[in-house]
């Protein structure tokens, strides 16, 4: 038996009389044409979905509150609801990008966790316990300079004024107290790695 | 042999929304309710 097919401006009509069948017929005639462009726009079956599903949502309100408006024809319409929809989800992944992996990319490939594992912390908290005492022997002066440099983590304009002697001699001090620490280290045949 | 660097073509995909979305989508069109009242509407979701 041959099929009429009912134009999509009258199941409009019906649907917002009030026939809900109408409405059936209408998203199962669109439905692979809408499914698809939001497809190959999002490349996700899920995302897909919920697209679609946010699109007929709005179709729904807009024709239940009767402001659908005939001028323009029925699916270039919804597409242009769905065009938008996919747009904000971009923008919204654009704020919070999130990354999935799959068969061929696994995302722990280009992305770590940076603490260190417990013997690389071990070693570190070694390496910081020898370094502190190889600069107690260090003399006075250029212990200061480092001190605030790197453990205070002050500028040598700081430094300057907290010792109360002039940026270049900080500088100098620092410098001496770096080649003292290697010399100190060599001498001694330290290994310091991590 | 050779090494092919093409890539392959996207292949345009005809998927097709489940049928599940498709009941959720008219039960909410059955439950949804609009009132419309001195220039106002209203809409109410009826489960």
């Amino acid at each position: 038996m041959e099929q009429v097919q009912i134009d999509d401006p009258v199941l409009i009509q019906r649907y917002i009389k009030g026939d809900e069948r109408a409405l059936a017929s209408l998203i199962n005639r669109h439905n692979q044409r809408i499914s698809s462009f939001i497809y190959s726009k999002v490349n996700d079956r899920g995302i897909t979905e919920d697209i679609f599903q946010d699109t007929f949502i709005k179709v729904i309100r807009t024709l239940k509150k009767g402001t659908y408006n005939e001028e323009g024809k029925f699916l270039p319409w919804v597409m242009r609801i769905a065009h938008n929809l996919i747009i904000d989800h971009f923008r919204k992944n654009r704020r919070m990008p999130m990354y999935k992996g799959g068969d061929s990319f696994n995302i722990f490939s280009v992305m770590g966790d940076d603490k260190l594992n417990i013997e690389g912390q071990i070693i570190k908290d070694q390496i910081d316990c020898d370094l502190t005492a190889l600069i107690e022997e260090l003399p006075v002066d250029q212990r200061e300079v480092l001190v605030m440099r790197i453990y205070k983590d002050m500028s040598f304009k700081e430094i300057s004024e907290n010792t109360g002697v002039s940026i270049n001699t900080a500088l100098g001090r620092m410098r001496y107290a770096l080649i003292n620490l290697r010399k100190i280290i060599s001498e001694n045949n330290i290994v310091l790695t991590n | 042999m050779e090494k092919l660097y093409s890539k392959k073509q996207k292949k345009c995909k005809l998927v097709q929304a489940k049928p599940e979305t498709i009941d959720f989508l008219l039960s909410y069109s059955k439950s949804l309710k609009v009132t419309k009242t001195n220039g106002m509407t209203f809409e109410s979701n009826l489960n």
